[in-house]
């Protein structure tokens, strides 16, 4: 067997090891579109937890809170019970409904401008490139020894990346709690362990996926390119060479000048591969690999300007958009590419959630009531011969201020009364004081000698006694023994 | 079927040296990761060996350096719990039991630890939900043989029904008419349907009649000339719906011939006393529970 290989030595390796990535800097309509996003977003993010919104003395005053503790979940004027969690349900549809629609329509803008891990590595890249140069310092950088200026500047770099990863997870906890106060307790040392545990996990998972990840985050761990693909279509935006003016290229303006033959606007430059966050090479097509941010856009037409050739040799171009253009047709017009039955329908699901989920916000009750049945034992004798049950009510005040309450019954002709009143002042209603923003339980009895079914269906209604009013309406059943004398 | 070894051309590792069918399979090395995380398992089970009880001896294990048991974690967790119901126990403890109702959050937790202390031990006799059985009061009742305001129900519960050792416990003794020759059948025959007839349970017959003089001289010392009890001596009301061993013709009759001498133990001397406390709360909460008796302004 030991016959000399004819083949060259193979690799020894049976993947493709990831060639690292140094963007050139760009400016350009795009690149200015992704600072203003950028800027955006992070706002967004860092500032949300600090904006205050008055609730009255009751409720704690954070515009925007997950109050994990006390299971309530403030966003400006509305409060959300666990019971009404659908909302929150409803609001994930509608990002999902809505991611959708933006990709059906402008391809992969979500990939390109707003999801948290372009934005992060936008910034890190922007970080690393005032520390460390442009993209050719870089290059140099790492293939320079290891030396005082290769270890300060990395250190300054590796610092700040740091010190944005602790911030960003920092902002998250703001959310769950009080934000000035938790972060009084976060740097005295007194913020729950809980909290600490949260940074320090979302600082490496940030500097990690920020910083050394990066576009392998987008191209081999996340889910959502290889489900766009699916989404898109024709009439979806992508980042397209217009090959048909491009080719074929040659190297170098001055060939390109000097040639015979006819040649395309593309002098091979490859501005466009430089700036590429992901490091492709549009030219070649869509590809999974182009978060469709359109800085080789921004790189091209730089270019193009500065050789007195036309602009938009690469450019957003629908499939659809290509082949008309392949042609010599007209382009479709934005408003034809825009609405087509997909887009149409999108937006019809995405809107029909926002306005049902509107439409139960403003109509939502405030009060709720759940009545649990005593059923140990069901009934009771009374020494009178009567037949009591009880019943334990929860009343739901969900108003920011404390409320009273009267329970009484219907379907039933019995007194109430509870176990702090007793049998002798039992009464039609019973009034109940509920805290701001909890429940109430009570533990109410009823008794009757008149005979009857085995089970009786009862309905037990809680009335607001204030101005405001309100009701809300809970069935039960009494119960009695099968002979009642 | 090769048996020589030799280097795969594509990856440059070594084969094993079998082929089969054309097949050959690498001798690839196990990766270094998984090595030292299976090294690493091996020392740390050595180390939890010598931290912790592990070696099965004769009659015990070894004891490991950290002195883990995990009867040891239990009395800390214990210990922990207790020390985290330590100051609501200390106030129900200084809190006069007629008081506690006054702060609802007190209150409430001195029923829930009534209701813990009751299914450990109340259930066996008065039943999970405290509604009793034969012999045994149900609780959610409004009717109580010794009282049922919140004082009278922690007085029972501290010092018991007829609790041999207990010098302050309820105590009452109803006669057996029968078997001591005090009443003869037919007398007794006569007080029953006379009882019956009190509980609105027979017409006002004959026997009845007799019997309400039999009543008169016989029992109305206790249960009362109306035969409405008396709460001082734990003689029921025999005019209402609630029968402790039965209303029917022969349970009365057995009850009038031998009697009845239902005990309860005096749990304040085998529970603290925020306990009983706790589960006199609990059992006035369970829809029985009277008020107290206005104060005696002479006191």
């Amino acid at each position: 067997m030991n016959v000399p290989n004819p083949l060259p030595k193979p690799p020894g390796r049976l993947f493709e090891a990831r060639r690292k990535v140094f963007p050139r800097k760009v400016d350009g309509t795009f690149r200015r579109l992704k600072w203003a996003i950028m800027v955006a977003t992070l706002a967004i993010y860092y500032l949300t937890p600090w904006l205050r919104w008055q609730r009255g003395a009751y409720a704690p005053d954070q515009a925007v809170l997950v109050d994990l503790a006390h299971r309530r979940f403030y966003m400006f004027s509305i409060e959300i019970w666990p019971n009404e969690f659908y909302y929150v349900v409803g609001l994930l549809l509608m990002a999902a409904v809505g991611l959708f629609l933006v990709t059906s329509a402008v391809g992969r803008a979500w990939c390109g401008y707003a999801c948290p891990q372009t934005v992060w590595t936008d910034l890190f890249v922007h970080v690393e490139r005032f520390i460390e140069g442009d993209r050719n310092a870089q290059l140099r950088l790492e293939r320079a020894p290891w030396g005082v200026e290769k270890v300060a500047r990395r250190t300054a770099k590796f610092t700040s990346w740091l010190l944005i990863a602790a911030l960003t997870g920092g902002a998250w906890i703001f959310y769950f709690a009080d934000a000035p106060t938790l972060a009084r307790q976060f740097v005295t040392g007194n913020a729950p362990a809980v909290a600490y545990a949260t940074v320090g996990v979302l600082t490496a998972t940030t500097f990690i996926f920020g910083g050394l990840m990066r576009e392998q985050v987008c191209i081999y761990m996340c889910p959502w390119p290889r489900i766009q693909s699916a989404m898109m279509d024709e009439r979806s935006l992508s980042v397209t060479y217009r090959e048909w003016r491009g080719e074929p290229r040659t190297r170098g303006l001055k060939r390109s000048q000097e040639s015979e033959a006819p040649t395309g606007d593309c002098i091979d430059c490859e501005a466009c591969i430089a700036v590429c966050p992901t490091g492709i090479d549009i030219r070649e097509g869509a590809q999974i690999g182009c978060i469709t941010c359109g800085l080789c856009i921004d790189a091209c037409d730089q270019m193009m300007t500065r050789i007195g050739r036309p602009t938009q040799l690469i450019g957003y171009l629908t499939e659809l958009d290509a082949d008309h253009e392949r042609r010599g047709e007209l382009a479709i017009s934005p408003i034809q590419r825009l609405f087509h039955p997909r887009t149409i329908a999108y937006f019809l699901i995405w809107a029909g959630i926002g306005c049902a989920m509107l439409f139960a916000l403003g109509n939502r009750a405030r009060i709720g009531v759940s009545v649990l049945q005593t059923r140990n034992p069901i009934w009771v004798r009374l020494s009178d011969g009567a037949v009591r049950n009880g019943y334990l009510i929860k009343i739901r005040n969900m108003e920011e201020r404390p409320r009273r309450f009267a329970i009484s019954l219907d379907g039933m002709d019995a007194l109430l009364w509870d176990e702090q009143s007793g049998r002798g002042s039992a009464a039609r209603r019973i009034v109940v004081t509920a805290d701001a923003d909890q429940v109430a339980q009570r533990q109410i009895f009823l008794a009757t000698s008149t005979r009857g079914e085995a089970r009786t269906s009862i309905d037990f209604t809680v009335r607001a006694l204030d101005a405001e009013g309100g009701l809300a309406r809970a069935t039960s059943f009494f119960e009695r023994p099968e002979a009642t004398p | 079927m090769s048996d020589e070894k030799r280097v795969d051309e594509a990856t440059g590792t070594e084969t094993v040296g079998h082929e089969w069918d054309g097949i050959e399979e690498l001798d690839t090395p196990m990766p270094r990761w998984w090595l030292i995380t299976l090294f690493g398992t091996i020392l740390f089970a050595i180390g939890y060996c010598f931290a912790y009880p592990s070696i099965p001896l004769l009659h015990s294990s070894t004891a490991g350096y950290l002195g883990w048991t995990s009867h040891g974690q239990l009395d800390a967790e214990l210990a922990a719990d207790h020390a985290r119901k330590a100051p609501i126990l200390a106030a129900i403890a200084r809190t006069p039991i007629e008081r506690i109702a006054d702060d609802p959050r007190l209150l409430a937790a001195a029923q829930e630890g009534g209701k813990a202390a009751f299914k450990v031990n109340c259930t066996q006799c008065h039943g999970s939900g405290a509604a009793g059985a034969k012999g045994y009061p149900n609780l959610n009742d409004d009717d109580w043989l010794w009282g049922g305001d919140i004082k009278a129900i922690h007085q029972t519960l501290e010092h018991g029904v007829r609790y041999p050792g207990d010098d302050a416990t309820r105590m009452s003794q109803m006669p057996a008419f029968g078997r001591d020759g005090i009443l003869k059948a037919d007398k007794i025959d006569d007080v029953v349907s006379y009882v019956r007839f009190v509980s609105h349970q027979e017409p006002f017959n004959t026997s009845a009649r007799r019997g309400k003089g039999i009543f008169a001289q016989n029992c109305a010392a206790c249960h009362g000339a109306e035969a409405k009890g008396n709460r001082q001596i734990g003689a029921p009301n025999l005019t209402d719906a609630i029968w402790l061993y039965g209303g029917d013709r022969q349970t009365i009759t057995e009850t009038v011939t031998n009697a009845r001498y239902g005990i309860m133990p005096a749990w304040g001397q085998r529970l603290d006393p925020v306990t009983v406390k706790m589960l006199a709360l609990y059992v006035h909460s369970l829809g029985g529970g009277e008020k107290l008796p206005p104060a005696d302004p002479a006191k």
